[in-house]
């Protein structure tokens, strides 16, 4: 009944003809107060978004292009200053540390890109769905799609640091095995913890505006709490706390595969718990709170 | 068959981000203003609205600055959800409330007449036919492949215009610029217009030009303070045509 709920645009003909061969009209728009049917709106809300991803790609290619524009190099500045930080960085921690460069580098780059990565995510998802006030006023579109346009966003400006990884592991000598393989469902759970974040964060933050400052705020903390300037060996006995960070645990299904030949059964265990728990609460809440984004924006 | 039916919709506009407590020592005793159970300053938008409107019926939503005309309108094509009562909307639906949203000022008018496609959910063959029938009718020769951050109003509006009325739905909705002399940008602007509006099933436009009611609408619906005033024919509604505006037939 609700399959055509977001496409108020079809063809007359096309529509005259989709009528006669469905018994249920497809063009058929209903909201009952009395009888809201939230979950069912919020899983059409989710199915039309996902379905209609290039609506969400091409915004979010929009997005960059214009953050950019008039740029010679584009996001490839994100590239070099993320190669300046690791260089800074990497010098003046591996002496501290007494590490060797080449033992210190691969470790520093791969943490420090999946880091900004993550962190991009998380902070761009406080204003996933504000952003888009202007579109969410005048048409009804799938809240997913403001959040996937989020994600993909943040994903294709975090892949530009990417071969980053690649000429530090040249430079230092570094081939991984086949576990390095592993590294990709970790960036796929990266991407769904972001799309999870951009309808959680997005709505909270809409409601609330003082969230997103916090939210900013919090993952300064996080930067210093997780393994990303110093290595997780360094805690020694106390690195058994480690799961209990979020951030450790999702940063490792990446850093592991990569740097430790696989990471640890309880890096991924936590992270995918993490993962499952952010899902369900990005779920409790659209559905809840869907019908009044409009309102908070 | 085209239809929309609403039964007592009400809803309530919740005044989030203005500084809710010297707000509420000034204007509540408005009869609009009051605060909802969880303390909120909230305006009444509509209140207990009920009509029908069938197939065939051009309706004109009347009423002064804020009655709630453009707010109803938003929710006929969905945007608001209702807070109570029951709306149905049979038809597809063609909402031209603000044109000009999602438009990107970056990127060609050709890129976006495609960004249009997309978020109307349109498949590609439909896609590339409406690109080159907005492109054909906005006339806009070589730049229609420029970005439209350098076009001038009229061209902007031609473009908007063109993507607006290219496609033909069975629920029209309007937001007044579009009959309100804008589009006489051209004379064949005004024919596509008359065969949008007298092609789709249904037609709710919000207004403030009474000629464009007496012109293109078959019943009116008088909103004010969000509360239903009015309803039925256009006479009936806005009385007789006054004797000084007879002579001058509006043009469109």
């Amino acid at each position: 009944m609700h399959a055509n709920l977001w496409h108020p645009w079809r063809r007359r003909g096309k529509t005259r003809a989709m009528l006669e061969s469905l018994p249920v009209a497809s063009a058929f728009y209903q909201v009952d107060a009395a009888n809201p049917q939230r979950r069912q709106r919020a899983i059409a809300d989710v199915v039309t978004g996902l379905r209609r991803w290039r609506l969400a790609a091409a915004l979010a290619w929009l997005d960059i292009r214009n953050r950019y524009r008039g740029s010679v190099l584009g996001p490839f500045w994100l590239t070099l200053s993320t190669g300046t930080m690791l260089l800074g960085i990497g010098i003046t921690y591996s002496a501290l540390f007494r590490l060797t460069l080449v033992e210190y580098l691969p470790h520093l780059a791969v943490s420090l890109i999946v880091w900004n990565f993550i962190s991009q995510m998380v902070t761009e998802a406080t204003t996933s769905f504000v952003q888009s006030e202007a579109i969410i006023r005048q048409m009804p579109l799938p809240y997913t799609i403001h959040a996937l346009r989020c994600m993909m966003r943040n994903a294709l400006i975090g892949a530009h640091n990417l071969p980053l990884i690649l000429l530090i592991f040249a430079l230092c000598g570094v081939f991984p095995g086949w576990e390095v393989l592993l590294a990709i469902p970790g960036l796929m759970l990266i991407a769904v913890n972001g799309f999870a974040l951009a309808l959680l964060l997005g709505m909270v933050c809409a409601r609330f505006r003082d969230i997103g400052p916090i939210v900013g705020s919090v993952m300064q903390l996080f930067f210093f709490l997780t393994p990303i300037i110093w290595k997780p060996q360094l805690l020694g006995e106390r690195a058994v706390l480690l799961p209990l960070n979020p951030f450790y645990a999702i940063l490792e299904t990446v850093r592991g595969p990569l740097i430790d030949g696989g990471g640890t059964l309880i890096a991924w265990v936590a992270a995918l718990s993490y993962t499952f728990i952010n899902l369900a609460l990005a779920a409790t809440f659209l559905v809840r709170f869907r019908s009044r984004v409009a309102f908070w924006v | 068959m085209a239809l929309i039916e609403a039964r007592g919709l009400c809803l309530d506009f919740p005044y989030y981000h203005i500084g809710a407590r010297s707000l509420k020592k000034r204007l509540l005793g408005n009869a609009r203003l009051h605060t909802d159970p969880s303390n909120r300053v909230v305006v009444t938008a509509l209140r207990d609205l009920s009509f029908t409107i069938r197939d065939g019926e051009r309706v004109a939503l009347v009423g002064h600055n804020g009655a709630g005309k453009t707010t109803l309108l938003r929710m006929l094509a969905g945007v608001y959800e209702p807070v109570a009562g029951r709306l149905t909307v049979a038809g597809t639906i063609g909402a031209m409330i603000d044109v000009s949203a999602g438009l990107d000022p970056e990127s060609t008018g050709r890129q976006n007449v495609r960004l249009r496609c997309l978020y109307r959910g349109m498949a590609d063959a439909d896609t590339a036919a409406l690109t080159a029938e907005v492109e054909e009718f906005a006339g806009l020769g070589e730049f229609f492949d420029v970005p439209i951050r350098t076009y001038s109003a009229g061209m902007g509006v031609r473009l908007a215009f063109a993507m607006a009325t290219a496609m033909q739905p069975e629920v029209l909705l309007m937001d007044e610029w579009f009959l309100a002399g804008d589009a006489g940008f051209l004379a064949k602007a005004e024919e596509r217009l008359a065969r949008l509006v007298t092609g789709a099933d249904i037609m709710v436009v919000a207004t403030h030009d009474y000629g464009v009611v007496r012109r293109w609408c078959t019943r009116a619906i008088r909103l004010e303070g969000g509360i239903i005033t009015a309803d039925g024919t256009v006479d009936e509604v806005l009385g007789p045509v006054p004797e000084a505006d007879q002579p001058v037939r509006t043009t469109v």
